[in-house]
């Protein structure tokens, strides 16, 4: 049986998902973002749960410590303990100030946002085509690197050869595995379909777009990104930046880039259409485009030509496409006009967004992702 | 859950005897020592819980496990050992350490052991507390089952906030206050557990529980409703700093809830002792594993290993006194004085500092002083009495606080006086503030009013609001805190929805 603490933990465990669950609309209209860790888990700071108790103010407090200086040199460091102090006695008695470092799975984080928004599941189209490859160590064979030997199996067949040519002795149970009585963990491969996907951000960085309209995109699709991983087990995320004319782009560019000049939101419709024609299959893949900008068009020529693209390609293939329109002093918002008039409210395949600032954010995912698809 | 922890054996055990007896000829006193090893997991868990294998269960446990673990995962942190207070005295040893830590982790154990035993700050602890936490976890999981996990636990978090408002001076109540306690709480224990046989255990049960009135028709106690509200009065022998206390005989509790109230607060008093003599305890530990180590014990091949893992146990830092540091070189620094004479008037009145800093008269009551000194002495005495300005300057320490015009913290002080205020300060009341029960009947509205006794150090308002909004979760009434805040008295008031200040 587990140690009671377990529950304890599982316990503490859900404290602190209730806590982020409460505080999400902060965490993302603040923009912070939890921190991907590497191996899959998301990190994101907490203000403790600790228990209140009357304390000291510690600003004016201070301390005493130890070491060379003159009056006014800075107590340099990090506050905490040392690693001198791992030889702690009587544990359960520190007192510090505990900055909780919550660490949660992208499933978990992704069920509090779904939880949260009351987001359908999404259910995609098309086969499962996507192979994927995985590679399962289910069976034991008699090559493989030291890494993977199996020490029981060996250690048995050892003693079966060694009972069976009578070199066992009882009184002295010493066994000698040779190397014909190694055994090793080996893989099996399995084949998987699935579902696969794509994300493909379009934004807008013409010279309207400030940095706090960027910081509200960057936001939004981090969620986006989070929820879509959670639906889907492969995913690929392009990105394509436009002013008059568009390009492709890795993640980094995409929210750094800042260029002045016009606006031809065509440019990247008709980039996304190539891409989408090139490398995705409709019938196999899930598309979602999502268009980001503040709504200033070139021309009423172009937007034409937008809506024609969307019309006849890029909506056709996708399962979504979505706009979100970021609020900026210069910009007019005519785009998000022209594509209601358009559309109108409820277009099966077109989700348009209207995000004022970044504590709009959450409302605008949910719309995106509200419909489930 | 029992396969955890192991008996030591073989060389372990052989080790064992050898330190052992180093310990009974050095003169030290203690309580068997039990000594078992444990994987890094377990040493976690029971970090978590105090020392404990059984708690009563509670997310803090948990909080305290996930961070002792991921400390552990990113090497952060290790625990080495533990030592519990209890006779027999249990110590965890870790399986992963090498031989020379366990050598020297032995060794430090009998010198907490003797500490826990001897110390008079220690004298009420209660030795059988392995027993008494399981039965407290015993009680707190059937309050659960029958109050629901989330009620008792909610309640647990509101009195957790209290846990560090106590009287040291109750560590020294008389047997005879105690034991008329301890037989209300066994009455209402029976009763509650009456389906219990008797193992004997009870004697233990120790939760300072109200006695109650009990329906004669049903064997079981008639629980209260919420609404069930009994009056009480102020009793004489409740100390105004003994909060926990006062608020079981006099707030509008049920008796789970007393029982709880009772619970905790025994636990909390229980770690007190330890909270009051960090440095002593550390010092005197590190000072016996160092010498039975250095003397006796250790090989020639492993005085660098020795070395270097005894320097890091004594590595200070610039934002904290390290305890074991501080301890041992105190425990040394008095010794080395009363072997040398340089104590009493006339070596106090010497104004001669050549003639001081040679001073040597052969006295050799170094050792039977320190036995003393961990006799008598809490941290706040051991500071005031034995911290020399010889000493300060050695050992290099300084005050420091911060600088808002920097907005860092800077080195304020190496003023001999300053430093070791700030010292006596740290540790006073257990570097906990002083708060007051002032009245249960606050502007004749049945309010509770409490006072901080300011002594140079503000609270912590964003803190002490949350603390007063837990505070009146158990006293149902408004509650009231009388500070000082930038030298201004001030008086705030929770009542359950909001804290602002009292408009006087």
């Amino acid at each position: 049986m587990d140690h009671p603490i377990k529950r304890d933990h599982a316990r503490f465990r859900n404290i602190v998902k209730g806590r982020v669950r409460d505080n999400l609309r902060d965490y993302i209209s603040n923009g912070e973002m939890p921190l991907p860790k590497g191996d899959g888990k998301y990190k994101i700071p907490m203000p403790s749960i600790d228990t209140p108790r009357f304390k000291f103010g510690d600003q004016s407090q201070g301390g005493t410590g130890q070491g060379q200086g003159e009056q006014g040199d800075p107590v340099d460091g990090q506050e905490g303990e040392g690693e001198g102090e791992a030889g702690q006695g009587e544990a359960g008695e520190g007192e510090g100030n505990k900055e909780l470092d919550v660490e949660l799975s992208l499933d978990e984080l992704a069920s509090i946002l779904g939880e949260e928004l009351a987001l359908p599941n999404i259910e995609p189209k098309g086969k499962k085509t996507m192979q994927s490859t995985t590679d399962r160590y289910t069976s034991v064979g008699t090559v493989g690197p030291d890494s993977l030997k199996h020490f029981k199996r060996s250690y048995k067949e050892a003693l079966k050869r060694q009972v069976a040519t009578g070199t066992y002795d009882a009184k002295n149970p010493t066994i000698i595995p040779i190397k014909a009585d190694m055994r090793y963990r080996s893989s099996a491969q399995k084949v998987e379909f699935d579902n696969s996907a794509v994300v493909i951000y379009m934004m807008d960085v013409s010279g309207s777009m400030g940095d706090e309209q960027k910081e509200v995109v960057r936001t939004e699709s981090f969620w986006i990104n989070l929820w879509l991983k959670s639906q889907y087990k492969d995913i690929e995320i392009r990105y394509i930046i436009h002013d008059a004319t568009a390009k492709e782009v890795d993640e980094e560019t995409f929210f750094r880039t800042r260029e002045s000049g016009g606006t031809l939101i065509s440019s990247a419709f008709k980039l996304c259409k190539d891409i989408i024609s090139e490398d995705y299959n409709p019938s196999e893949w899930n598309i979602y485009p999502f268009h980001f900008s503040d709504g200033d068009n070139w021309s009423t020529d172009d937007t034409k030509l937008c809506l024609d693209i969307l019309d006849n390609d890029i909506l056709p293939a996708s399962n979504m496409f979505c706009y979100g329109q970021v609020e900026s002093r210069y910009g007019s918002g005519q785009f998000y006009k022209d594509l209601i008039g358009h559309y109108k409210e409820d277009h099966e395949k077109v989700t348009l967004s209207k995000i004022k600032n970044k504590d709009a954010i959450l409302d605008s995912i949910k719309e995106f992702l509200g419909k489930g698809k | 859950m029992t396969t955890r922890t192991k008996p030591i054996s073989g060389e372990l055990l052989k080790l064992k005897d050898e330190i052992h007896q180093y310990a009974i000829d050095y003169g030290l006193d203690f309580y068997p020592v039990v000594f078992e090893v444990c994987d890094y997991d377990t040493i976690n868990i029971l970090a978590a819980q105090g020392g404990f294998p059984s708690r009563y269960p509670h997310w803090r446990f948990g909080m305290e496990y996930d961070q002792l673990s991921k400390n552990y995962a990113y090497g952060l942190q290790k625990i080495y050992e533990m030592v519990i207070n209890t006779d027999p005295c249990y110590a965890y040893l870790l399986k992963a350490n090498e031989f020379i830590d366990q050598k020297l982790v032995m060794a430090h154990v009998y010198g907490h052991a003797d500490f826990f035993k001897n110390n008079l700050w220690f004298k009420s602890t209660n030795r059988a507390m392995m027993d008494v936490m399981a039965n407290h976890g015993t009680k707190v999981r059937r309050y659960m089952e029958k109050y629901g996990q989330d009620r008792v636990e909610t309640f647990i978090d509101s009195v957790l906030s209290l846990e560090n408002l106590l009287d040291i001076n109750v560590l020294f109540e008389t047997p005879d206050v105690q034991r008329s306690r301890e037989s209300k709480a066994q009455e209402f224990a029976k009763q509650f557990f009456h389906d219990d046989d008797d193992d004997g255990r009870s004697s233990h049960l120790k939760s300072f529980m109200r006695s109650k009135l009990f329906t004669p028709e049903s064997n079981k106690p008639k629980m209260p409703l919420d609404e069930d509200v009994i009056e009480r009065k102020r009793p004489s022998h409740v100390s105004p700093r003994d909060i926990m206390m006062y608020l079981i005989e006099n707030a509008p509790l049920q008796d789970w809830q007393a029982d709880i109230l009772g619970i905790l607060r025994e636990e909390a008093y229980y770690f007190l002792p330890q909270r009051m003599t960090k440095i002593m305890n550390e010092g005197w530990a590190s000072y016996w594993h160092s010498t039975i180590l250095t003397k006796k014990a250790l090989k020639s091949s492993e005085i660098i290993e020795f070395a270097d893992k005894h320097s890091g146990v004594m590595a200070m830092s610039r934002q904290n006194i390290n305890p074991y540091k501080i301890g041992i070189e105190m425990m040394r620094d008095i010794e080395y004085r009363w072997d040398t004479g340089r104590f009493g008037k006339e070596y106090n009145e010497c104004t001669d500092m050549h003639e001081r800093e040679n001073w040597n008269r052969p006295t050799h009551q170094g050792r039977e002083k320190i036995f003393e000194v961990r006799k008598t002495h809490n941290d706040v005495t051991f500071i005031d009495e034995f911290f020399t300005r010889e000493f300060c300057q050695r050992m290099q320490l300084f005050t420091y606080k911060y600088n808002p015009r920097t907005s860092r913290f800077e080195i304020d002080s190496r003023d001999f006086q300053a430093i070791k205020a700030k010292l006596l300060m740290s540790l006073t009341n257990f570097g906990q503030p002083v708060i007051e029960v002032e009245s249960g009947n606050f502007a004749n509205r049945g309010e509770l009013h409490l006072i901080h006794k300011h002594q140079g150090v503000d609270l912590d308002m964003g803190y002490a609001s949350s603390t007063l909004r837990n505070i009146q979760k158990i006293w149902g009434r408004p509650v009231n805190l009388s500070t000082i805040q930038e030298e201004k008295e001030v008086t705030f008031v929770h009542d359950g929805k909001e804290f602002r200040p009292l408009k006087s």
